[in-house]
């Protein structure tokens, strides 16, 4: 956002007061860290990845007029439920406890969640093996509530504001072992910065934490953008364009009905 | 203090009884069912909070008192560098410089192999000796340039007096000026402790658990947001409220 | 130049820092002139609170003095971070629950404006006591003979009060600023893009913590010293034709 705009939004808003908002423009929360491959900000400040092409297709398609708003993570439900946003898309998995706060729309893409650890360390995704380790994880995401379940008794967890640090944290030795989608993990080991670290192995699933897939995110009872935002998902499955931005970032499908 | 009868006016009778209702509405209204599963966490956030404040207070203190002397005293290249560090602590953000030590250094390990079979390695894993390191230096930068203010302040005829005493110059320092100085910042030790309980907080983003942590994990948890939020803001005055008490005391004690 | 960076081995930290892509100097200046805008906003609405809230506890009647008495403690007690993560999510809830309920529909709050507000709030606080003090400190003899030759009170205030007020009222403002420079970093926190989240973002997407982490205390301590000699300026312009203080011993 150029400062103008900054400027320009900012005197608009103390001049509008409310209700004349001329476009219905539906504000998409992301997660303001950098989560390769799917949200990142490059050096030109453009948010860019899959998840930033899939919500401009979504958008779209369900003829909306997106503008993509970063929020710090462990906030964005609060950001969503206190208005700040209107909806999330932030490779934000639809789960059980998530829902008795907000509403999901149809899942747009699934990921295993993974461990990783050095290479030279023998480790292996369970409990057992765990035991005693140092276990870095993000806050708010399903893979805090998970490792509290199962690692938490035998691991010392150790909670980041945002993934990227954890990762950081796991080369420069701090941790022993994260826990992740696989997807954005498959890119950290490939990456030179993650080369010490390969995955190894999914986690047992318990669908009650780790929930069925990434979905948007929208307050509860706002049935006409959950609708919309369904109905941009089918479409952008059904006409191609999903297989289509994900060809150009990953070898495999991730999307699983 | 405030006094029991300073607080039986009729228009504080009121607000005393709008500040209960309101208690008691939160009370009732708010979800609070969450307190007995994270009572545990919470007291152990609080004895971290604790222990880093006291610590880093007392840490920055002792090295604030050189960089006081070598600011006010000191020949040009002990005063220079003090000068700097203080500007240099001063003039940035305390979480810029916590990320620094912590997220700097820590891209520093893998390119150093031998310190991870150091003795240190075990220490240098951990979060909270960045976070009393940060904290420390912070203290120190902030008091320094008190100290230095106070050093030069304390009467010089008395300095001369104990010269002329023959008095050696570490004893003059210790019994005559130091004492003074101290006496000359006592006034505004409490404040600056409150400030430094207030930026405690920033260590949870380096991964140490302390109170702030402990309402971000309920949050993260339950999603409960407020209730955590306020609960956290009425330990932080009640915590600021014992040191200002302590503070006081502490300077009725000292004779004037 | 270029073999000054050469032999410095500063040539990766200099394309990094760069102005255009691939450099990240751009994104660290955009997040300096945010962090700069919601200072001053910041600054400039925590010094109207400030006034009316000096005057409040000065001049108001009982109730006033205590409420402003209970604001400016609750908030020197409680952490900043605290309070922009409070202000920050009831703030915003709060305008637009009153303005759906008014029937006005949702307002557009930008991060700009909530930043201004948060910071704003927690800067007024400092700034009451930063004023109330420093209107005590003017000789009430001025005020009364104004008072005396019926000077209207918004007149006596702009005309007397604030230009006597100036000279010992700004130290405490430049000390002020400079917590609003550095508390915008705070905003990080909440995921706003200011200088310390820009300079977070791009130290995380090229590894490159102590290069970046040291250009922005670079560009925050360049704020810090022009702001002191511009304070010192104004400090200097208010006690024009008061006499030296230098000597006068404390």
């Amino acid at each position: 956002m150029t400062l103008k705009k900054l400027m320009t939004t900012a005197i608009a808003t103390a001049i509008v007061s409310a209700g004349a908002v001329a476009a219905e423009e539906v504000k998409i929360g992301i997660a303001a860290e950098p989560y390769p491959p799917f949200a990142s900000l490059n050096a030109a400040g453009e948010w860019e990845g899959w998840e930033i092409e899939v919500i401009d297709a979504v958008c779209a398609a369900a003829e909306l007029d997106c503008v993509i708003t970063p929020v710090a993570w462990d906030g964005i439900i609060p950001s969503l439920t206190g208005q700040q946003v209107d909806a999330i898309m932030a490779s934000m998995s639809i789960t059980e406890e998530r829902q008795q706060t907000i509403d999901f729309s149809d899942p747009y893409y699934n990921t295993p969640a993974v461990i990783v650890a050095d290479k030279s360390m023998d480790i292996e995704p369970t409990p057992e093996s765990l035991a005693g380790k140092i276990v870095g994880i993000q806050a708010s995401t399903i893979h805090q509530a998970y490792a509290n379940e199962y690692f938490g008794d035998a691991a010392e967890i150790r909670v980041y504001q945002t993934q990227d640090e954890a990762n950081q944290d796991l080369v420069s030795g701090r941790i022993d072992a994260t826990q992740a989608d696989s997807i954005a993990m498959a890119d950290f080991v490939n990456s030179d910065i993650g080369a010490c670290c390969e995955i190894k192995g999914a986690v047992k699933n318990d669908e009650a934490i780790l929930g069925k897939g990434v979905g948007a995110g929208v307050r509860k009872g706002d049935d006409a953008l959950r609708e919309k935002l369904n109905k941009g998902i089918a479409k952008i499955l059904e006409d191609g364009t999903h297989e289509e931005i994900t060809g150009r970032y990953f070898d495999t499908s991730i999307y699983a009905e | 203090m405030i006094s029991i009868r300073a607080l039986m006016q009729p228009h504080r009778i009121v607000m005393m009884a709008v500040l209960l209702a309101v208690v008691i509405w939160c009370a009732v209204a708010l979800r609070w069912d969450w307190i007995p599963e994270y009572a545990p966490l919470a007291l152990e956030g609080l004895w971290r909070t604790i222990w880093i404040l006291v610590v880093t207070c007392v840490l920055g203190f002792l090295l604030a008192i050189p960089l006081g002397l070598a600011q006010a005293i000191g020949p040009w290249y002990l005063s220079a560098p003090a000068g700097v560090f203080c500007t240099v602590i001063r003039g940035t953000p305390l979480l810029l410089q916590i990320w620094l030590l912590y997220y700097g250094l820590g891209s520093l390990f893998p390119q150093i192999p031998w310190i991870r079979g150091s003795e240190l390695w075990p220490y240098l894993r951990q979060a909270w000796p960045y976070a009393v390191l940060a904290l420390t230096l912070s203290y120190a930068g902030y008091e320094g340039e008190v100290m230095r203010g106070a050093f030069s302040s304390v009467n010089k005829g008395q300095l001369e007096a104990a010269n002329a005493f023959g008095m050696p110059r570490f004893t003059m320092f210790r019994r005559i000026w130091l004492p003074q100085a101290i006496r000359n910042v006592l006034p505004t030790l409490g404040g600056e402790t409150i400030l430094q309980l207030k930026a405690t907080p920033l260590v949870a983003t380096i991964t140490v658990v302390e109170l702030y942590a402990v309402s971000s994990r309920v949050r993260s948890d339950t999603f409960i947001v407020y209730e955590p939020l306020i609960l956290l803001a009425v330990f932080y005055m009640i915590i600021a409220g014992i040191i200002a008490l302590m503070f006081r005391r502490f300077e009725n004690r000292v004779p004037g | 130049m270029e073999f000054f960076f050469e032999t410095l081995g500063l040539t990766e930290s200099a394309k990094l820092l760069s102005l255009s892509p691939p450099g990240w100097g751009g994104n660290l200046l955009r997040g300096l002139a945010n962090s700069l805008q919601i200072a001053f906003g910041a600054f400039g609405f925590g010094l109207l609170i400030g006034l009316f809230g000096a005057y409040g506890k000065l001049y108001g009647g009982v109730v006033l003095r205590d409420l402003l008495a209970v604001y400016t403690t609750v908030i020197r007690a409680v952490p900043e971070l605290v309070l922009i993560l409070i202000l920050y999510y009831v703030g915003t809830d709060l305008i637009n629950k009153i303005s759906e309920a008014m029937g006005y529909g949702r307002v557009e709050i930008s991060g700009v404006v909530a930043g201004i507000w948060v910071l704003g709030v927690v800067q007024g606080a400092y700034a009451t006591e930063v004023l109330r003090g420093a209107i005590q400190a003017v000789p009430p003899g001025q005020i009364e003979a104004a008072r005396a030759y019926g000077m209207p009170p918004f007149m006596l205030m702009r005309r007397v009060t604030i230009p006597a007020m100036m000279s010992f009222a700004t130290p405490g403002l430049a000390n002020l600023w400079l917590i609003a420079t550095k508390d915008t970093a705070l905003l990080a926190i909440v995921g706003f893009s200011e200088l310390t989240l820009e300079t977070r973002q791009a130290a995380a997407s090229t590894r490159a913590y102590f290069t970046f982490f040291l250009a922005a205390g670079a560009l925050y301590l360049i704020v810090t010293l022009c702001s002191g000699a511009v304070f010192a300026r104004i400090e200097k312009w208010a006690r024009r034709g008061q006499p030296s203080l230098k000597g006068a011993g404390r």
